[in-house]
């Protein structure tokens, strides 16, 4: 609504007086459009999408600079570790999960699917969307966690693990930036 | 009546002396000439040329004040585009990044404090009650539990009470759906504010004080350039940043991701996918605002 006709010196004197209706502009308009009819919703590829490299440990990869199979025979049996990695306490599904159901015995410097499909660390993301579909789904539309860049173009989207610890997956609460102030009433 | 004149006496000044209100002109900041010529047009009956001076003028008084360039943009919408927000209460924690992300993206005033976006705390048990809801919630780490959060900035209403009772036209929906105010054809009666149902709009009591440093230099007339004291401002969704393509600054920085943003119009948007898919609502629908900004459940 534009009514920007009316002097502005004559509105400030007749505030009280103008009536608070007004046109709406966009009555047509719909306020939940759907696209019933549309082409169904398909984002970029995401093996076309921009993500940050996966964030690893120091020094942790490759992998297989201590899991080099001639010298360290993959020991397939799900136990609590001893020589290394003590640090990874297991929250995620602890009862049935456990390291070689994700990590590859054989290639330690990929991930696998559930079939044995070798997976980089790069699209970790097809092995989490195996168990987190529904989460996978919004992911790859944008939905589930942060974007930055263009809504109109390309967007730099984030790993799982970016946000999610993988041996642990609940997001860790944060400190809150400071509360506004109060607004101080004059007695 | 162009505004190149080197006139002394601004419209806000004129405006003051002809209503003789001297109560409004403490708060209003009165005592001083701004570089808008009283007897410009409004922004929609400016020539093109009108508005380019305009433009430069203004650019010239933020650079000299601040010590660095300053751009103001007057970024047009662009055709076709619809725009809208939504955000996901299932995933927001309550962290504030985005009240202090946008202050600084958006030069809102550091003291007194004016933030645009204002995070409440609720009840798990209680649901939305905005009588209960708490801006002020100290915590040492959040979401704090049995609690949940929900941010509310302006909602870009098709149907804005604000706009309609602007007594003088300074407000107005753009073509995008932005709901934009002209600083300078604000004549700080605050009647939009009395108006909004969701506290969106924040007046300048005083003189608003940005430190040169902190000064984002990357403006828009209807956006974030650099506000007088007395005049009302609000979210414009970072015009000068979505008018360009780019998110708005706290989709960006929200680290859960709650944020949303997008183009009613195509299909294939995030903001369309969320409409679709998820569990929308619009707060105080019974009001027939028609916000443009929806709330979510993405789980
Ligand atoms: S930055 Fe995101 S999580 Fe934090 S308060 Fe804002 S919307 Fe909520
Ligand atoms: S939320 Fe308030 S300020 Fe924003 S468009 Fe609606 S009525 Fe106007």
């Amino acid at each position: 609504m534009r009514n920007h006709s009316l002097p502005r010196w004559l509105a400030a004197f007749a505030l009280a007086a103008l009536p608070l209706a007004g046109c709406d502009a966009h009555d047509h308009e719909e306020d939940f459009p759907s696209s019933i009819g549309a082409p169904p919703v398909e984002a970029a590829s995401p093996q076309g999408i921009h993500v940050p490299p996966p964030p690893f440990s120091d020094g942790v990869f490759p992998c297989s600079d201590c899991h080099d199979p001639e010298m360290l025979l993959p020991n397939p049996r799900r136990r609590k570790l001893e020589m290394a990695h003590q640090e990874i306490e297991l929250k995620h599904d602890a009862e049935h999960r456990w390291c070689l159901d994700c990590h590859d015995a054989a290639n330690r410097d990929q991930l696998h699917l559930a079939g044995g499909e070798l997976v980089p660390f790069e699209e970790s993301y097809r092995l989490c969307g195996q168990c987190h579909g529904d989460k996978y789904r919004d992911w790859r539309a944008g939905v589930h966690g942060r974007r930055t860049g263009k809504w109109d173009g390309d967007k730099e989207y984030l790993l799982c693990v970016h946000c999610h610890n993988s041996h642990a997956p609940h997001f860790a609460p944060i400190a809150p930036m400071p509360a506004p102030k109060r607004p101080v009433r004059t007695p | 009546m162009t505004d190149t004149a080197d006139t002394t006496v601004s419209r806000r000044d004129l405006l003051c002396t002809i209503a003789g209100c001297a109560a409004a002109a403490s708060v209003a900041g009165c005592s001083e000439p701004t570089h808008t010529d009283f007897f410009r047009h409004h922004l929609h009956e400016l020539t093109p040329e009108q508005l380019k001076a305009m433009l430069a003028d203004l650019e010239q008084e933020f650079s000299a004040k601040y010590g660095k360039d300053v751009t103001v943009a007057m970024t047009e919408a662009r055709p076709g585009v619809s725009f809208a927000y939504a955000l996901d209460l299932s995933r927001c924690i309550g962290c504030r990044r985005c009240v202090h992300a946008c202050v600084k993206e958006n030069n809102q005033s550091r003291e007194p404090a004016v933030q645009w976006i204002r995070v409440l705390e609720m009840d798990k048990e209680k649901g939305i009650d905005l009588h209960h809801a708490n801006a002020y919630y100290e915590a040492e780490t959040v979401p704090r539990p049995g609690h949940f959060y929900m941010p509310v900035a302006c909602q870009h209403c098709r149907n804005a009470p604000c706009v309609k009772s602007c007594p003088v036209g300074a407000t107005w929906q753009e073509p995008d759906g932005i709901v934009a105010i002209d600083y300078d054809w604000c004549i700080g009666c605050r009647c939009c504010m009395a108006s909004c149902p969701y506290g969106a709009r924040h007046f300048n009591w005083a003189e608003p004080e940005l430190p040169a440093e902190e000064l984002n230099p990357k403006t828009h007339y209807l956006g974030n350039r650099p506000r007088p004291k007395g005049v009302v401002e609000k979210c414009t969704w970072c015009i000068h940043r979505t008018r360009e393509g780019l998110y708005p600054a706290c989709v960006e920085v929200c680290p859960v991701g709650a944020r949303k943003f997008g183009d009613l119009n195509d299909p294939a948007s995030e903001i369309r996918y969320v409409l679709e898919n998820k569990r929308v609502f619009v707060l105080k629908s019974e009001l027939n605002t028609r916000p443009r900004f929806y709330y979510f459940y993405g789980v």
